[in-house]
Formats: C-alpha cells, sequence, structure tokens
C-alpha cells in the first residue's frame, strides 16, 4: 500500500465483524498493521477504534455478551481462533489503558507480576528484568529507590509509565496503546509520546488516540474510522495532507467530528 | 421580593437546619444510651466482673464465664462464616455474570440478611440441638455463622464491585488467568473493605441473644468445653436484667457496658481500616 516505507506485515485483520449483542459495532475491517511500526486509530467517539483495539487480545472476551467473526492474523496465526491459549496470546500482545491502572501492590511487584506468570525467574534476574523495563519506560531515574512503595502513590503520568513498563516487561511483540495520554497533563503526554518513538524499534504498536495532532506526531500510519467502517487507511503523512476520501478529510480538517 | 440569590440561601440555611437538627435527635438517643450505660455500668465495672464467674444471688462474683464463652463463640462462628462469606460474595462479584445461580444465591442471601436472629436460632436448635441431645457452645457458634454469612457475603460482594473493571482488564490483559486476577488484584485491592465487613459482622453477632438462647444456653461455671452449654454476655444480661436481686442487676449493667463499648470501637477500627483504603486509592 505504500512504496516509500518497507514493512513486514504484523497483522492481518480480515472481514472481521464485530457485535455488542445484536449491535454490530465492527463492519468488514480489513486492514495489514505492519511491524515495528506505530500504527494510529483516529475517529469521532463510538466510532469502533476502542473496539478495534480490543479484538487484538481478546479483551471482550470477559464479556459474555460481546463477540467477533471473521480473522486476525498474527504473524500467519490466526488469534480468533478456538483453539487459540488466551494467555499465551496475551503473553504476545501487551496493552495499556486509558486512565492509569496500577495494580495494589509495590512498584516492584507491579512488574513482577505479569513476568512471574512465564518465567520463573531467580531473584537476581528478576531485578535485572524489572529495571530493564522501567528503563524501557524512562521511569527508572525516578523510582529506583522505592521500588518496594506502592505502586497507587506515583503520579498520574508515572502510574501510566509504569504500566507501559509492566506491558512490556513481559516481552510481547506487540503493544496496544489505548488513548494512553488523555488522562494525562502536557508533559507527562510528551514524555510518553517521545517513548513511543523508543519502543518502536522493537514492538510494533497500535494506538488509539482522540488527538489528530497526536496521531501526526507519533505514527507511520493512520486509520480513519467512522460508524464501525475503516473509512482509510495509510501512510500518516498522506492520511493527513492528501487523504483519498472526502469524509476522512472532513474529520482531519475539524469540519466534523 | 427576595432575590435568588437570597432565596437560594434561605432555602439552604433551613435544608441544612433540618438535617443538623435530625442528626441531632439521632446523636441525642444514642448519647443517652451511653450516659446511661456508663452512669450505671461503670460502678460494677469492678475487677472482679474479670476474675469471677457468675455468682448465685446474693454472694459476690463477676463476669468471665461469660465473657470467655462469648469471646470463644464469636471468634469460632466468625472463623467458620468468614471463608464462607468471602468465598461466596467472591463468586457473586467475579463469575455471577452469567447463568442464573448467582442472582438465586444473592436473593437467598438478602432473605438471610434480614431473617430474624431468633429464627436463626431455632433453626440452629432443631437441626443440630435436638439430634446431639443438649445445649452446646459449638451449636451458639454456628447459630453466629450463620448471622455472619450474609453479612460477609454481602460487604465483599460490593467492596470487589467498587474495584473498578480496568483493573481486572490490565491484569487479564497480561495473561493472568481469572483465579491470579482476583486473588493477586481485586482481592487485594478490595482487602480493607472485606476486613471492614468482617469486622462490623463480629460487632453484629458479639450482641446477639436470641440465636443464643436455643443453642448454647448458659452455664453457672466456669466452662472451657465447647461441647457443654455455654455462658455468654448477652444472655447473662438478658437473665440478670430480668432478676430481682440488686447485685445481679449491676452485673447485667457492667456486662451491658462491656458489650456496648466492644462493638463501638469495633465499628470505630472498621471505619478507620476503611478511610485508610479509601486514601491509597
Amino acid at each position: 500500500m505504500n512504496a516509500e516505507k518497507t514493512t513486514t506485515p504484523k497483522l492481518v485483520v480480515r472481514d472481521l465483524n464485530f457485535y455488542y449483542g445484536k449491535d454490530r459495532a465492527l463492519k468488514d475491517i480489513n486492514l495489514t498493521i505492519p511491524e515495528k511500526m506505530v500504527t494510529a486509530f483516529i475517529g469521532p467517539s463510538g466510532c469502533g477504534k476502542s473496539t478495534l483495539l480490543r479484538t487484538f487480545n481478546r479483551m471482550y472476551q470477559l464479556y459474555p455478551k460481546q463477540r467477533a467473526t471473521g480473522e486476525i492474523l498474527l504473524d500467519g496465526e490466526n488469534l480468533l481462533d478456538k483453539k487459540q491459549d488466551l494467555n499465551t496470546l496475551r503473553a504476545k500482545i501487551g496493552m495499556v489503558f486509558q486512565k492509569p491502572t496500577p495494580f495494589p501492590m509495590s512498584i516492584y511487584d507491579n512488574i513482577a507480576f505479569g513476568v512471574k506468570l512465564y518465567d520463573n525467574l531467580n531473584k537476581h534476574d528478576m531485578d535485572d528484568r524489572v529495571e530493564w523495563a522501567l528503563k524501557k519506560a524512562a521511569l527508572w531515574m525516578e523510582v529506583k529507590d522505592k521500588l518496594k512503595q506502592s505502586g497507587t502513590g506515583l503520579s498520574g503520568g508515572q502510574q501510566q509509565r509504569l504500566c507501559i513498563a509492566r506491558a512490556i516487561a513481559v516481552k510481547p511483540q506487540v503493544l496496544l496503546l489505548d488513548e494512553p495520554t488523555s488522562a494525562l497533563d502536557p508533559i507527562s503526554t510528551a514524555h510518553i509520546e517521545k517513548l513511543i518513538d523508543e519502543l518502536k524499534e522493537e514492538f510494533t504498536i497500535v494506538i488509539v488516540t482522540h488527538n489528530m495532532q497526536q496521531a501526526a506526531r507519533v505514527s507511520d500510519f493512520t486509520a480513519y474510522m467512522y460508524l464501525g467502517d475503516l473509512i482509510e487507511f495509510g501512510d500518516t503523512s498522506t492520511v493527513f495532507t492528501n487523504p483519498k476520501r472526502k469524509e476522512t478529510e472532513d474529520y482531519i480538517t475539524g469540519r466534523f467530528g | 421580593m427576595l432575590t435568588l440569590y437570597a432565596r437560594r440561601r434561605l432555602i439552604n440555611a433551613i435544608n441544612l437546619g433540618i438535617s443538623g437538627l435530625t442528626m441531632l435527635f439521632g446523636l441525642f438517643w444514642l448519647g443517652w444510651i451511653l450516659l446511661t450505660l456508663l452512669e450505671y455500668g461503670l460502678p460494677g465495672l469492678t475487677m472482679a466482673v474479670f476474675t469471677q464467674t457468675t455468682p448465685p444471688p446474693g454472694s459476690d462474683g463477676g463476669l468471665i464465664n461469660a465473657i470467655a464463652g462469648s469471646l470463644a463463640m464469636t471468634l469460632v462462628g466468625t472463623l467458620i462464616g468468614t471463608p464462607i462469606g468471602i468465598l461466596a460474595g467472591t463468586y457473586l462479584a467475579e463469575f455471577g455474570q452469567r447463568g442464573w445461580l448467582a442472582p438465586v444465591t444473592r436473593f437467598i442471601n438478602d432473605v438471610l440478611l434480614s431473617a430474624p436472629s431468633i429464627v436463626i436460632g431455632m433453626f440452629v436448635y432443631a437441626v443440630y440441638v435436638v439430634k446431639i441431645g443438649h445445649f452446646s457452645g459449638w451449636a451458639g457458634a454456628l447459630a453466629l455463622s450463620i448471622l455472619v454469612i450474609p453479612v460477609v457475603i454481602r460487604t465483599t460482594e460490593n467492596m470487589l464491585r467498587l474495584v473498578p473493571n480496568t483493573l481486572r482488564e490490565a491484569a487479564a490483559a497480561l495473561g493472568a488467568p481469572q483465579w491470579k486476577v482476583i486473588n493477586f488484584v481485586t482481592l487485594r485491592a478490595a482487602r480493607a473493605g472485606i476486613l471492614t465487613g468482617v469486622l462490623l459482622a463480629v460487632a453484629r453477632i458479639s450482641g446477639e441473644t436470641a440465636p443464643l438462647l436455643f443453642t448454647a444456653l448458659n452455664n453457672q461455671f466456669w466452662s472451657n468445653n465447647m461441647n457443654q452449654p455455654m455462658a455468654n454476655l448477652p444472655v447473662v444480661i438478658f437473665q440478670f436484667a430480668m432478676s430481682p436481686y440488686d447485685d445481679w442487676h449491676r452485673l447485667a449493667w457492667a456486662g451491658a457496658l462491656l458489650i456496648t463499648f466492644s462493638v463501638l470501637s469495633l465499628n470505630i477500627v472498621a471505619r478507620v481500616l476503611f478511610r485508610q483504603q479509601a486514601t491509597t486509592h
């Protein structure tokens, strides 16, 4: 779809439909998310961008009335397959939420919680992993002397970086960010955006955002969604400067939404 | 004609006044009860109360057998009721979104929560005391545990529901199986609230008389055998207060004072604990 950037597909979405009970929230979505790039989902509230994000780790399975049909291929493997083990899937695909969600335990244990699910590390290796994750999330310098303190005592921006550290400590391949900065102040937001730029060296990142400037700043590819349809998908600079569809242009220029 | 602002201020003042008066009205009776208890109870609260057993009329004695019996039965009742209550409450909050079992359990629990305690006493009498053939401390503890269960179920469920769903999602998104999410994240987040519920349940049963009348009955003497009838503060207060003897009256007042202030302090501890949780989240 794009000549300038050479990309490998990481996630391929095919004919994806999603239902909340009887309401169809996603309509025949087809989309390819490239590896080690940042892909942003934009669109007005209720357009289905968060819903789409939540199908990638099957978060919807926590709720009895939600279901998805179609295929989502992670490196060629259909992750919507019933045989797909959920916990293995979620080890490969990490997620960070809109509101910071530190667990009610120490900063150290917040990170170790996820790691312990998959790796049986000794004390020394676990210390290293916690330090590695906190450094990756640009939080290490601020918390290295208070790892035993509660994660809930940090500021909002720090909590969100703790959540990012927690997600990457498991060493996933894909990182899903669901409006990760909408509850944060501008300085914390800048921190996180810088972080996203660094993290895409190692992870495939998908970010949902309400903030179009943010999408333009951090992403390589952008998908514009409206009422459950994927209206346009392409290179971020193309989508923002020369959109193919009139609806996209209207939204981006602020005439609507 | 009043200006809009003046009218709002007036309405505010009237409402605030009414609220304040009703609060005073409630506190007045509580204060009176506590003062009366102190007035009649304090003179009877001697060392003998904590060292001697309940006396026959006309001789010296204390309440130690009743205090010990109450503590033992409350402890055993809480130990039986708490795990069941926490497990059932966890089921209702964490697994109860599908199927018919949770709504039915919740309904039955509500019935149990408001069941008169004397009914519980008679139930244990019929199914346990009659079968065994005698009153016992175990039967009393059993009756108390049946009172603990619905209180703990209700508070556990409510406290777990206060835990934001995003926390569950965050733990599940890491790939944690549901039992780990519940054990290490949601129950931990609700810990202080659940503990508060247990303390409130203890406070509730420590003053119950009716369920013990048919189960533990009473005992004039020191007994640490839970398989025998057992003395306990509420029944002793009931018996002594109804008697015509002045020294028994004094002991009944002392016992009432003890129970009331233990319950009051349990409630205060519960409040403080809950407030601590509220400020750390």
